[in-house]
């Protein structure tokens, strides 16, 4: 790994800036004037009680949905309201909180698939197989099994994605995500359906990531051992509002988050 | 790399097996013990064939319900023949073909890439009413049209051969429902094996491309092939246009094999549309060869049981639920799944014995 204990030096600038976002949906307002500031290189978690509106910010982020009100800057550059494939391409990649993969492709080719912006060749050099789609292919496969590897899926590269366990699935899942090279990583509810020693695993590799692939996570998480084992920063949703925005111990000793957590 | 020379190998033995036919029907050919009714079939199965590959690239690969192929065929099929009877005509026989080919396989992609405009919007069952509706709509419309050219160029009429107003030296081409005549029949079996031997090439070139992981990509999870930064849109056009062009090609062999061609619900009505999906879907959808292998068995089948006489689609029903049964039920593919693994690991212990 090339990329192994590279400092990165940009640490601390601001990466993510949300302004007063909002949406609703028919007379429910989902989301409404939520601001979200993330640096480079930073563990930031999102949580929240069901239907607080945290996957509906993660949709807004990548452009599944518009946003009514708010602006989105990554890196300083405006991505509101742009489509899903320009802003993976500006830097936002995610995984999903119910798991999509490709199921019936290859592990590997799960993985090729990202790397589809970054290594390049022409219809035609597919199909009359000219020396770059001989190079091309070889590279992205080593590229490919360069970040199976790192999830430990490099010995099912050839299985069908369909065919991997749970867990494994969604190590994938991040594998495909990171492959886009992102700036930022948005993971969904990441551990939802693992065991204690699953979820410990995920802990080290979510870390592992942020500091290999020079990237930044934000999550959604319910589970509240891995959310305060790794994450630095902590925004607290409730009906579509911010309700605590801090770092970790200080947001859940909140008493006002306790109060939204577990009731009165 | 493991990965790389496995699909090779996969490509290499659908080629195989392409040649093996090509051989068998040839040596059977050439001692005199075909029949001539098996004769005339086989420039027919090798049209079948290429556009049962070619429909696999919009229902297999991209995962689209699209029952208007017959239409592509039909475009590449007047393509042709208005190239044979016009420009081509003084042309050598061999050299005609090959332009014809290359002009019906490009005006069928155009066609493709004009219906696939509105139609690649829509999904699932919509889109399949919709590619039925195209298909209909190509084959009476060229059903209505009257084409004739003089030394002033290219006249069209949708009423009758006398409202073209042809100058004295002028003929007409497409005389309506009777269609084109005087084609000139020069495509032979060899020719249209060597088409199927392409399009194959380019369709197998393209599964393993990353275009065509894109194109997966998306049928498998169209959300999550945005979010990796897949275009939608671009990807599904270019395996319907592909496609199109691949069906073009099918079409140009099949008027090249006429001396008549006419725009009849048979040939390229939604009854052809169906049949070359029954091919894709009873060859298992996604996988070439059997999609040969079903239209070649779909082909021969009919005819070779015309002695039942009234018994025959009987028979040929039976065959069908038989050939769908062994590609589709659950524990047929259970089965076909274990013997893979068992043939896999045995590989894997040798592989690793070697090391």
């Amino acid at each position: 790994m090339s990329e192994v204990n590279k400092t990165n030096t940009q640490n601390g600038k601001l990466l993510l800036d949300v302004d007063t976002l909002g949406i609703s949906f028919g007379g429910l307002k989902a989301v409404d004037n939520f601001n979200l500031k993330i640096s480079k290189g930073e563990l930031y978690g999102l949580i929240g009680p069901n239907g607080a509106g945290k996957t509906t910010i993660f949709n807004l982020l990548t452009g599944v949905y518009k946003p009514d009100t708010g602006k989105i800057l990554l890196d300083g550059v405006d991505i509101t309201g742009k489509p899903t494939i320009e802003i993976n391409k500006e830097g936002i990649a995610r995984t999903f909180q119910n798991i999509r993969l490709f199921s019936d492709l290859p592990v590997i080719d799960n993985v090729k698939a990202a790397l589809h912006n970054h290594y390049k060749y022409s219809l035609a050099d597919a199909i009359f197989r000219t020396p770059k789609y001989f190079k091309t292919e070889k590279a992205m496969d080593e590229k490919a099994m360069e970040i199976l590897k790192v999830f430990e899926l490099d010995n099912a590269a050839s299985y069908k994605a369909s065919q991997l366990p749970y867990g494994r699935q969604r190590k994938l899942e991040i594998a495909r995500a990171i492959a886009t090279e992102p700036k930022l990583l948005l993971l969904d509810e990441p551990a939802a359906g693992m065991n204690p020693q699953e979820t410990h695993e995920l802990m080290d590799t979510i870390k592992f990531v942020r500091d290999n692939f020079n990237t930044t996570i934000l999550l959604i998480e319910h589970d509240m051992k891995l959310v305060s084992g790794i994450c630095e920063k902590l925004t607290v949703l409730n009906f579509g509002r911010v309700l605590k925005q801090g770092e970790t111990y200080e947001v859940l000793h909140d008493p006002e988050v306790i109060k939204a957590y577990l009731g009165d | 790399m493991k990965e790389i020379s496995k699909k090779t190998k996969q490509s290499l033995a659908t080629y195989i097996l392409v040649i093996a036919f090509y051989a068998v029907c040839e040596i059977w050919l050439k001692t005199g013990n075909m029949s001539s009714l098996m004769e005339g079939l086989l420039v027919p199965l090798c049209y079948y064939m290429i556009l049962a590959v070619s429909l696999n690239i919009v229902v297999g690969i991209s995962g689209e319900l699209s029952l208007g192929h017959a239409g592509f065929m039909c475009v590449g099929a007047f393509t042709g023949a208005i190239f044979a009877v016009t420009a081509g005509a003084n042309l050598p026989e061999l050299l005609e073909l090959v332009i014809a080919i290359f002009l019906g396989a490009a005006v069928s992609a155009v066609f493709g890439f004009l219906i696939g405009i509105p139609v690649l919007r829509l999904r699932g069952d919509y889109l399949a009413i919709v590619t039925l509706a195209f298909g209909e709509i190509i084959k009476n419309v060229i059903n209505a049209i009257y084409l004739g050219v003089d030394s002033a160029g290219f006249h069209i009429s949708i009423k009758d051969a006398l409202s073209l107003n042809l100058a004295e030296d002028g003929t007409t081409i497409i005389k309506g429902a009777q269609g084109i005549t005087g084609l000139p029949r020069n495509a032979n079996f060899t020719i249209g094996i060597i088409l199927l031997l392409i399009s194959l090439f380019i369709i197998q070139n393209l599964i393993n491309s990353r275009q065509g992981r894109a194109i997966m990509a998306i049928r498998d999870n169209r959300i999550a092939a945005e979010s990796i930064g897949l275009s939608v849109s671009k990807y599904k056009m270019m395996a319907f246009v592909i496609s199109a062009a691949l069906a073009g090609v099918a079409g140009v062999l099949y008027a090249h094999n006429l001396s008549t061609l006419q725009a009849t619900p048979k040939n390229f009505g939604y009854n052809m549309s169906i049949m070359i999906l029954v091919f894709v879907v009873l060859g298992g959808i996604g996988n070439i060869k059997g999609s040969m292998i079903a239209a070649v068995i779909l082909t021969i089948l009919p005819e070779k049981l015309r002695f039942l006489s009234d018994y025959r689609m009987l028979i040929y029903a039976v065959v069908l639920i038989a050939m769908m049964l062994f590609n589709s039920a659950p524990k047929a593919i259970a089965f076909r799944e274990r013997l893979m693994e068992s043939i896999n690991l045995k590989r894997n212990k040798n592989i690793k014995e070697e090391a």
